[in-house]
């Protein structure tokens, strides 16, 4: 048994191995030196490589020469890219891909399914493990999307959630907020109501919220929390409603939130500043865990710096699936901690990489 | 007809390693001489254009030493014995 930390950052991809529970780890590193990696996704479900070795996919930048997403099938000794390209535009859209920002392997029940968050705006499901994507149609047609703006990113599709135990799919979008399907193909609707948005006049919106990251609760799938641009929530209905649980944390602007995949009410956030200051509170990079489903919230700093003038993106903060639960953290300077005890201790994997744009853990069998 | 395409070495593992390539433009301009290298390298033609047809933003195209933004863009000429350069453009960091 061995566990397995995939860093995407601006200039390549780094993967750092643990063979003592996540004691300590050695980096691999750079692939795709030069290339920025904003999205990973470990495939750890073995139909794509006959179950020896998960499949690492990657949602790369070529520079100047453009996106598309790259596999490695044996942990990063080689790539592989459809000749195609795996995410294009279909013609009569008029539009080109311009940033893959999430890729996230569907449940074991659904083999081969991967689905990849992208900018433009856009929803994608491959049946191939993430050879070839075909665009969700039902989404891009959406009504509203002409006026989902984009944030300082870029406007993309930076989240998608599928439901474990049925067809409906999550996504969440800066901005544009949460959108729901039943089928996770027509009949998108927006779920935002009770998400703030304190940097629009007037009440919020039915739409337009620019909501950071969400993640679901272990416990139950409809128990959902989101870190927002301000604010942190969570609803118990798959989005139907969204409540306030940022009471306990020092500042409630940050980019990501992670939930356990095995002990229900437990998340994690980075609080940052605000908007306009998206450094850790007083510098001090620390990481806030609720164990009550957002009711109080715990600051964790043993092995995070001070003097941290930094700050955390939506992706780069990720947990595994190891017991107790594991949770990594990357920075915007180039540092990487990782914690195997939920959060109560880290250590340095890395340092002087950089720009951390994700983190995703796997255990390898 | 034959037109010589240079390439940076960035991309030459994408044309068998070599970045000099010989291509025939069905239809004597740059867009038919990316859709025929589209057809036997299409991992290269995709870092030049992007689906929607159009030249990469950062990636500069020139036709006997003039770029290909400040002529007839994908409709430019290629006639035979052409020289057409592909460079990355300054910018990143």
């Amino acid at each position: 048994m061995a566990d397995l930390l995939a860093i995407g950052t601006r200039k390549g991809l780094w993967l750092a191995r643990s063979d003592d529970d996540r004691r300590t780890w050695t980096l691999d590193g750079p692939h795709l030196l030069s290339q920025e990696v904003a999205a990973v996704g470990i495939d750890t479900r073995g139909g794509s490589t006959g179950g020896r070795v998960p499949r690492v996919l990657v949602g790369v930048q070529y520079g100047h020469w453009g996106p598309t997403v790259t596999w490695s099938d044996d942990l990063g000794r080689t790539w592989d890219e459809t000749d195609e390209g795996a995410i294009r535009f279909p013609a009569d859209t008029g539009a080109a891909l311009a940033r893959v920002w999430q890729i996230r392997p569907d449940t074991a029940d659904r083999p081969g399914v991967v689905w990849a968050g992208c900018e433009p705006h856009s929803l994608w499901r491959s049946e191939d493990g993430g050879c070839s994507f075909a665009l969700v149609r039902g989404l891009w047609d959406h009504p509203h999307r002409p006026s989902w703006e984009p944030g300082a990113g870029g406007g993309a599709v930076h989240t998608v959630i599928p439901h474990p135990t049925n067809d409906r799919v999550l996504v969440a979008m800066s901005t544009g907020g949460v959108y729901v399907s039943d089928d996770g193909s027509e009949g998108w609707e927006p779920r935002n109501s009770g998400i703030t948005t304190p940097f629009l006049p007037g009440p919020a919106p039915e739409y337009g919220q620019c909501v950071h990251k969400v993640a679901a609760d272990a416990g139950d799938p409809d128990r959902l929390y989101a870190q927002n641009h301000f604010g942190v929530f969570r609803t118990d209905d798959g989005g139907g409603s969204w409540t306030s649980i940022a009471g306990g944390l020092p500042v409630d602007f940050g980019f990501p939130v992670a939930a356990s995949p095995r002990t229900p009410g437990t998340a994690w956030v980075v609080p940052l500043v605000a908007d306009v200051e998206r450094v850790p509170p007083g510098g001090r990079l620390r990481v806030h865990r609720t164990r009550d489903a957002g009711a109080t919230w715990t600051e964790l700093g043993e092995g995070l710096p001070d003097g941290s003038w930094t700050a955390v993106l939506r992706d780069a903060v990720c947990v595994d699936e190891g017991d107790p639960t594991g949770v990594a953290v990357g920075t915007r300077d180039g540092c990487v901690y990782a914690s195997r005890d939920e959060g109560d201790t880290f250590t340095l994997v890395a340092d002087h990489l950089p720009d951390v744009l994700c983190v995703r853990a796997a255990v390898l069998s | 007809m034959s037109v010589e395409v240079l390439l940076p070495g960035v991309l030459a593992d994408l044309a068998g390693g070599s970045r000099r390539l010989e291509v025939d433009p069905a239809d004597g301009t740059l867009a038919g001489l990316l859709d025929a290298l589209a057809s036997t390298h299409p991992v290269l033609e995709r870092r030049i254009r992007d689906e929607a047809g159009q030249v990469r933003r950062f990636v500069n195209v020139y036709v006997d030493g003039d770029d290909v933004r400040f002529t007839a863009g994908l409709a430019t000429p290629v006639p035979a014995g052409a020289v057409v350069q592909v460079l990355p453009s300054v910018a990143g960091g």
